[in-house]
C-alpha cells in the first residue's frame, strides 16, 4: 500500500459536541476509555499499510499536535513518508468558507507525494476497517470516486447530520442526501472516499477557483452525473460520534463483550499515546460491573455500566453508575454519579450527588470542580 | 562518540533457575512482574529516571525475548543519538572468545564499549530486582566521599543476613570488610549488588583480575576483596525502601502479593518515578456483569467474566463465568475458561486452562502452584 496517501480530513466539526468541544478539536474528543477519536481513523490506515498520512488541521490544532507528536505510537515515525500535520494555510481566501479551502492550501503536499491514490476520511466515525478491500473494489470497478457506507439500523440511527446513499444495482451512487426528512435510505456516508490523487487535486483546484469550498457537495455530489462515483459497504461496527447523545450511547455500547472484540481488535489494533500508567487497582471495597476501567485507575467504591478513562480514582462509598468519567478525574468518598459525562481531571468533592437522563446525560466540562 | 560521565552496565545473564519453568526461554530479567512489566524494566525505568541514558545491557542466557523487548530502548526513552541502550552478547574475536565467565568477565569483555564514551564513572546493576532508586543520588555521594567504589546496602533482619553479601563498615560507612554469604554476620548491611565504581581504578582491576587463573571473575567474590585488600576505598550507599530479589517462585509471587497490600510498601502509582515498559496496545479491560473483582490489579486487554480477588491479572487475560481466582498471578494472555478454580498460583503466559478446572488448594498453607508457559490445562487434571 505504498501507492496509497491517507488524508484525515478535520475541517468538518460536530457542534452538537458542544461542551466536549470547547477545548479541543472533535478529532481529539476522547473516547474508548483511553483512545481519542482520530486514533481509530489513524490505526486503520496504518493497519491498511498506508505509511503517508497527512492530517488536515483545522481549529484547536495545539489538541492534535500534542496527540500526534511525531507519530511514532502509530509507527509513522518515517524518515520518509510518515506523518504530517498541515494546519490551514489562511493566505488564499479570507474566512473560511470550507474544507477544500485547506485540500487547496495543501496542494504542495499532495503534489510532492508519489502516490496514486488518496483515502480522504473525517475522524467522528469510528470504525475498525481495512481499506485494502476497499481499494482493490475501487481498482476493480474502474471508479472515479470510491465513498464508503454503512448500512445502519433505521430505527435506532438519528438521521439529522448524516448523509445517505441511494444507490443503483452495481452499486453506482446516484444519489446523496443531507438530513434526509423522511426516510429514503439506510446507507451512511461513512465520510470517507478513495479517488485518484491527480483527480483529486484537479477536482480540488477546479471547485475552488469557482468558489465551490466543500468537498462532498461539490466535489463528489455535483460530479454524480459526470464521473463514476461507486459505493463500497464496511460491514463492521460503526460508532457515529456527531452529538453527546450519540458519544454517550455508542460509548456505552463499548460495554458488549462483542462491540469491545470488533471494534479494538478486528481486523486491526489501535493505537494511541502512551501514558506508561500501571494496572488499574482495585481496592477490598471496589465494586465493579459491566465497566471498562482503563490503567492508572484506583477503586475504592461501586462502579456500574460506566467507563473509567485512565488515571481515574473512585474513593470508598462512592457510586458510579452509567457514567462516562474521562482521564485523572477524582471522585472523592460518598459521591453519587449517574448518567454524567466528566471531561478530563473534573474533581468531585465528598458526598456530591450529580444526576443527568439517559436521554440527556449532564457533561461537566474538563478540569471542574464540584 | 560523546563522553558520558556515568555509563550503566546492566547484567541480564542471569539464567534464574530457580524460578523453574519461567525461565525455560526466557531469561530471568524477562520473566514478567507487577500486571505489565518485566523485572528488567525496574532498573531501566531506574536509569532513565535518575538521568543515565548510556546503558549497556549485558545478555547470554536465553537472549531472544530479551532482545527483542528492549530493542532500541524506545520505551524507556533510552533512543538516544549519543548513548542510548546497547545489547552486549558474549561474542567471538580472532584469538578466540568465551561466554561471559562472571559479572566482573562480563564487563572486562566489554571495556572497549565503555572507552567509546571516556566514562568517569560506571554504575553496576543487575536485571534481577524490583526496587525504584535514584542512582543520581548515589553517583553524588561516590563523588562527594571520593571513593574508588560505592556498594548500595540495605539493612536487612539478622537472622537473614547470611544469605547476602554482608559489609561490615566504619563511622563514615566506608566499608571496612565484605563477607559473602557470612555463616555468622557481624551487621545487617546487605549488598544490593549495585555498584558505582570510579573507572579508570575499575578499569585496572578488571585487566587483574582476568589475567588470575584462581579468580571466579565475579564482583561479590573477587573484585570487592581485592579493592578492600590494596586499600581502595569503598563506601556504602545506604538505601531505604522496597527491594526485592524476585529470583524463586516464592519471592516472585511474594511480590506480588506486597503490591496488592491496602498500604503497599511498593507502589506502582507514582507519576514522579514511572515505571516504564513495552506497551502492547490493548484496550481497557471489561468487568462484565457477572465479573467481580477486589484487592487486585488488573491491566488491559483483560476480559473478567468471573470473581477475581487478591490477584494480579497481566495484559489480555481472559477469565470466564463462574470462574474463582484467588491468591494468583495470571501472567499475559493466560485463558481461563468456565468454572475453573486457581488459587495460590502463577499461571504463565499464553496458557490455557480448560472449563471447570482446578488449580492449586484454597488451604492458606499450601505450597505455590507454579504453571509455565503456553500450557495447556484440562478439567482432567486435578493441580495441588
Amino acid at each position: 500500500m505504498n501507492n496509497v496517501l491517507g488524508v484525515i480530513n478535520l475541517s468538518i466539526n460536530q457542534p452538537l459536541l458542544h461542551e466536549l468541544t470547547y477545548s479541543r478539536a472533535t478529532a481529539t474528543v476522547p473516547f474508548g476509555g483511553r483512545y481519542r477519536l482520530i486514533d481509530f481513523v489513524l490505526s486503520n490506515m496504518v493497519n491498511s499499510g498506508i505509511n503517508n498520512v497527512a492530517v488536515l488541521a483545522h481549529n484547536s490544532y495545539r489538541s492534535i499536535i500534542d496527540h500526534l507528536g511525531s507519530g511514532k505510537e502509530w509507527d509513522l515515525d518515517r524518515k520518509h513518508r510518515g506523518l504530517f500535520i498541515l494546519p490551514p494555510n489562511n493566505s488564499h481566501a479570507p474566512g473560511f468558507n470550507g474544507d477544500l479551502q485547506n485540500f487547496y492550501g495543501s496542494l504542495e503536499y499532495f503534489d510532492r507525494s508519489n502516490e496514486q491514490y488518496v483515502v480522504v476520511s473525517s475522524s467522528h466515525m469510528i470504525c475498525n476497517i481495512d481499506y485494502t478491500d476497499a481499494i482493490e473494489n475501487h481498482r476493480r470497478t474502474k471508479a472515479d470516486i470510491t465513498v464508503i457506507y454503512k448500512e445502519v439500523d433505521e430505527d435506532s440511527e438519528d438521521f439529522a447530520n448524516l448523509i445517505t446513499l441511494d444507490l443503483a444495482d452495481d452499486g453506482r451512487v446516484v444519489r446523496m442526501t443531507e438530513n434526509q426528512q423522511t426516510k429514503r435510505s439506510n446507507k451512511v456516508y461513512m465520510r470517507m472516499i478513495i479517488i485518484e490523487k491527480e483527480l483529486l487535486m484537479d477536482l480540488v483546484k477546479k471547485s475552488v477557483n469557482q468558489n465551490y469550498y466543500d468537498l462532498v457537495r461539490h466535489v463528489i455530489i455535483r460530479n454524480l452525473n459526470t464521473l463514476k462515483v461507486y459505493s463500497y459497504e464496511y460491514k463492521g461496527y460503526l460508532a457515529i460520534i456527531n452529538s453527546v447523545q450519540n458519544y454517550y450511547k455508542y460509548s456505552r455500547e463499548l460495554l458488549n463483550p462483542d462491540v469491545w472484540k470488533s471494534l479494538f481488535y478486528q481486523p486491526g489494533l489501535i493505537y494511541t499515546k502512551i501514558k506508561d500508567e500501571p494496572p488499574a487497582r482495585y481496592a477490598n471495597s471496589a465494586i465493579v460491573t459491566n465497566s471498562q476501567v482503563a490503567n492508572g485507575c484506583i477503586i475504592e467504591g461501586t462502579v456500574e455500566n460506566s467507563i473509567l478513562f485512565r488515571g481515574v480514582r473512585i474513593g470508598k462509598g462512592a457510586v458510579v453508575r452509567n457514567s462516562i468519567l474521562m482521564q485523572k478525574c477524582v471522585i472523592e468518598e460518598d459521591s453519587t454519579l449517574d448518567h454524567v459525562i466528566l471531561d478530563k481531571e473534573v474533581y468531585v468533592t465528598r458526598g456530591n450527588k450529580l444526576a443527568g437522563e439517559e436521554t440527556s446525560p449532564t457533561v461537566f466540562t474538563k478540569k471542574s470542580i464540584i | 562518540m560523546q563522553k558520558q560521565e556515568c555509563v550503566a552496565m546492566l547484567l541480564a545473564g542471569g539464567e534464574g533457575k530457580r524460578l523453574s519453568h519461567l525461565t525455560t526461554k526466557l531469561a530471568k530479567p524477562a520473566v514478567p512482574f507487577g500486571g505489565k512489566y518485566r523485572i528488567i524494566d525496574f532498573t531501566l525505568s531506574n536509569c532513565s529516571n535518575s538521568g543515565i541514558h548510556t546503558v549497556g545491557v549485558l545478555t547470554q542466557y536465553q537472549p531472544m525475548v530479551l532482545n527483542s523487548y528492549i530493542g532500541i530502548g524506545s520505551s524507556w526513552d533510552l533512543d538516544r543519538k549519543h548513548g542510548g541502550v546497547t545489547v552486549l552478547p558474549p561474542f567471538m574475536e580472532q584469538t578466540g572468545g568465551s561466554w561471559y565467565k562472571g559479572t566482573a568477565h562480563a564487563i572486562y569483555q566489554n571495556i572497549h564499549y565503555l572507552e567509546q564514551y571516556d566514562p568517569e564513572y560506571v554504575l553496576v546493576i543487575s536485571g534481577d530486582h524490583v526496587y525504584k532508586m535514584n542512582y543520581a543520588l548515589m553517583l553524588e555521594q561516590h563523588k562527594e566521599t571520593k571513593a574508588d567504589a560505592t556498594i548500595a546496602v540495605i539493612e536487612v533482619p539478622i537472622q537473614e543476613a547470611s544469605r547476602f553479601g554482608i559489609m561490615d563498615v566504619d563511622k563514615d560507612d566506608r566499608i571496612t570488610q565484605f563477607e559473602e554469604k557470612p555463616k555468622q554476620p557481624k551487621n545487617n548491611l546487605a549488598s544490593m549488588g549495585i555498584y558505582i565504581f570510579t573507572w579508570d581504578v575499575l578499569k585496572k582491576k578488571l585487566i587483574d583480575d582476568a589475567q588470575d587463573p584462581m579468580s571466579s571473575n565475579d564482583f561479590g567474590k573477587d573484585i570487592i576483596p581485592s579493592m578492600l585488600d590494596s586499600d581502595n576505598p569503598i563506601y556504602a550507599y545506604r538505601f531505604e525502601g522496597y527491594w526485592k530479589d524476585v529470583g524463586t517462585v516464592e519471592s516472585l509471587w511474594e511480590a506480588h502479593m506486597d503490591l496488592l497490600l491496602e498500604d503497599p510498601p511498593f507502589t506502582l502509582h507514582d507519576p514522579k518515578w514511572r515505571i516504564y515498559a513495552k506497551n502492547p496496545n490493548k484496550p481497557p479491560h471489561h468487568i462484565a456483569s457477572t465479573g467481580k473483582v477486589t484487592g487486585s490489579l488488573v491491566n488491559e486487554g483483560c476480559m473478567v467474566f468471573g470473581k477475581v480477588d487478591h490477584s494480579v491479572l497481566f495484559y489480555g487475560v481472559h477469565v470466564g463465568k463462574g470462574s474463582i481466582i484467588k491468591d494468583s498471578v495470571i501472567m499475559p494472555y493466560a485463558q481461563i475458561g468456565d468454572n475453573v478454580t486457581i488459587h495460590k498460583a502463577i499461571i504463565g503466559s499464553g496458557t490455557v486452562i480448560q472449563d471447570g478446572a482446578s488449580v492449586g488448594s484454597p488451604d492458606e498453607s499450601a505450597e505455590i502452584t507454579l504453571i509455565g508457559e503456553n500450557m495447556v490445562i484440562s478439567s482432567q487434571l486435578i493441580l495441588e
